[in-house]
């Protein structure tokens, strides 16, 4: 077996064994990306030469007997938002232009600190505002269970890596499904922590309020395993919050007798590809064969979500996006004063949608239609959240499904943005109530296309949903295959 | 809640955007479109609701006002369009 192929947990075991070293599995790594990534275009940027370094002394701590984490040694990519001390972070964006972080996030630095290895920077629609990554500057990476469409996104150059064997595990960002959708489109694990779990310091930010870091892997275990790496009080990120932090890897008993799973009827409506239901349904059958107890629940504020999530998030993000302004940092085109130097690098460093979200955003903000819009947007993102905290009352977790179809061609939603928004309608709900959720493979389609599991969490009861996945794996073989490319 | 072109150049300077005429007629649908169907917010009675920003409780974060990072002027510099010696370059601000 290509040592590229094994999961974070079979890799870590193997480097604990000196069955293998990170120098073999990070040159195996870089092979394979060699092998493929002109087919699938994960990557937008390599870190060869760190990541032998890294491996490097890695495997000098492996001999010496004391590794500090599962993660020493492991080759890792991380989504192209993340500050990254010395590595080019472009956000897919062209207004960053080669723009060199002076400091790491603090994932970054806690995943250096560990000594794992970071093979590269991903791909994802400009500034995490995508559900396909073809809102790249630079290019569309490929979905790789069908070259001709889309891996999700925004995200979406991390799931595809991850899929392929360019790299163990990865992280990516998550702000309305961008870990999730991508993970579902691609066949592999996807989670995004609570709010607050994991620091969001460093992070290009989009929607301040519901941004969140999270991993996507292979399997649950690695997704428990990586989660534990990263979650942590952070006094940098002052909505990073103070808990301990469970060890995830032992809450995977297999063991879910009894656990109350809610279904929640809105989620079921038309417009979901059949067989998208049809295989989450016999995954509800799966848990409840396991020992797990259903029940229907009611989540009524849903179908309000989507309009919610594109007001708050897309507010958020014309103030967040303000900065880029050509000054100190990124692109900055000539101009005869001030406000034209403004205009002109924000048109020329800016793609078509990270525009129209901005002008969305600031409509919304704008004298005269604050309260219609961002106001009233807010009261009902405070039903959507009471709706979950109601269901939570009678559940441990809900089950769902993660898209509501299967991947996309490349070209099908772009010229119609709501029709894109509303491929988000499964997940972001999750994000405007902070929830934790995570999406798993759960069958496939006739064309061979993953179909995406996703299961929400209590706040900060990522230990729950882990187990849930973990124990669906142990009776299903959906997220062993693979795409062959 | 139909968008106008005016609304439309309005929202661009006051977002510091610029668009081509065309650009402008697309975008004046599209948005148009999607504010349409923001429109739906109106069925929901709020009244009495508390807008959330937030999905925590928490309120304000606290920590000493010590100074952690070292200054790296070279690095930060390097990032910038336009310098002139420890300084970003910037147009007139001032007409």
């Amino acid at each position: 077996m290509n040592p590229c192929a094994l999961t974070l947990h079979e890799a870590s075991e193997k480097l604990r064994k000196r069955e293998l070293s990170s120098q073999e599995l990070t040159a195996a790594v870089f092979t394979q990306i060699t092998n493929t990534d002109d087919r699938v275009h994960s990557y937008i940027t390599l870190c060869r030469k760190s990541a032998e370094k890294a491996a490097t002394k890695a495997d000098e701590l492996l001999r010496q007997g004391n590794p500090t984490s599962p993660l020493t040694g492991i080759p890792l990519a991380v989504k192209d938002n993340f500050l990254a001390r010395g590595v080019r972070t472009t956000c897919a964006s062209r207004i960053l232009g080669d723009f060199m972080p002076p400091y790491d996030a603090t994932t970054i630095a806690w995943l250096r600190a560990q000594c794992a290895v970071i093979t590269g920077k991903t791909n994802l629609d400009e500034f995490a505002m995508g559900s396909s990554a073809e809102n790249s500057a630079f290019f569309a990476t490929r979905n790789p269970w069908d070259l001709e469409r889309v891996p999700g996104g925004s995200s979406g150059g991390s799931a595809t890596a991850v899929a392929v064997d360019q790299c163990i595990a990865a992280l990516g960002t998550d702000t309305g499904g961008s870990i999730r959708q991508p993970a579902a489109f691609c066949g592999v694990v996807g989670l995004k922590p609570t709010y607050g779990r994991v620091s969001r310091y460093g992070i290009i930010a989009f929607a301040s309020s519901m941004d969140q870091v999270g991993p996507i892997t292979k399997d649950a275990r690695d997704a428990a395993l990586l989660l534990g790496a990263i979650a942590g009080h952070d006094p940098a990120d002052s909505t990073s919050v103070n808990l301990p932090v469970p060890d995830y890897a032992a809450a995977l008993t297999g063991d879910i007798r009894g656990l109350r799973i809610g279904v929640p009827k809105e989620y079921f409506v038309s417009g979901m590809q059949k067989e998208t239901e049809d295989a989450v349904r016999a995954a509800v059958r799966q848990l409840e064969k396991t020992g797990a107890v259903i029940e229907e629940v009611s989540l009524p504020h849903t179908e309000y979500a989507v309009a919610v999530y594109y007001i708050v998030a897309t507010a958020e993000a014309s103030s967040n996006l303000a900065r880029y302004d050509g000054m100190r940092f990124g692109r900055r085109a000539p101009a005869k004063n001030l406000t034209e130097t403004y205009m002109a690098s924000r048109q020329e460093g800016f793609g078509a949608e990270v525009k129209r979200r901005i002008m969305l955003g600031t409509y919304a903000l704008s004298a005269g239609y604050y309260d219609a819009y961002y106001l009233k947007a807010q009261q009902v993102r405070a039903l959507i959240k009471k709706d979950f905290d109601d269901a939570f009352h009678r559940v441990d977790a809900m089950i769902t499904p993660t898209a509501p179809t299967t991947a996309f061609k490349i070209g099908e939603k772009t010229q119609d943005p709501l029709q894109m928004y509303l491929s988000d309608i499964y997940t972001i709900s999750v994000n405007l109530a902070g929830l934790p959720a995570l999406s798993l493979p759960c069958g496939f389609d006739p064309r061979c296309l993953p179909i995406g599991l996703q299961i929400i969490g209590k706040p900060f009861d990522e230990a729950t949903i882990l187990n849930l996945a973990y124990t669906y794996e142990q009776s299903t073989e959906w997220y062993k295959q693979r795409p062959v490319l | 809640m139909a968008l106008t072109r005016e609304e439309v150049q309005r929202v661009a300077l006051l977002a510091r955007l610029r668009f081509s005429g065309e650009e402008e007629s697309r975008l004046t649908e599209q948005l148009g479109k999607i504010l349409e169907y923001f429109a739906a917010l109106e069925r929901v009675d709020t009244s009495g609701i508390e807008p959330m920003a937030h999905a925590l409780d928490v309120v304000n974060a606290l920590r000493d006002d010590r100074v952690t990072n070292e200054p790296n002027t070279e690095a930060l510099l390097a990032n910038a369009p336009a310098t002139d010696g420890n300084f970003f370059q910037v147009p007139k601000i001032i007409e």
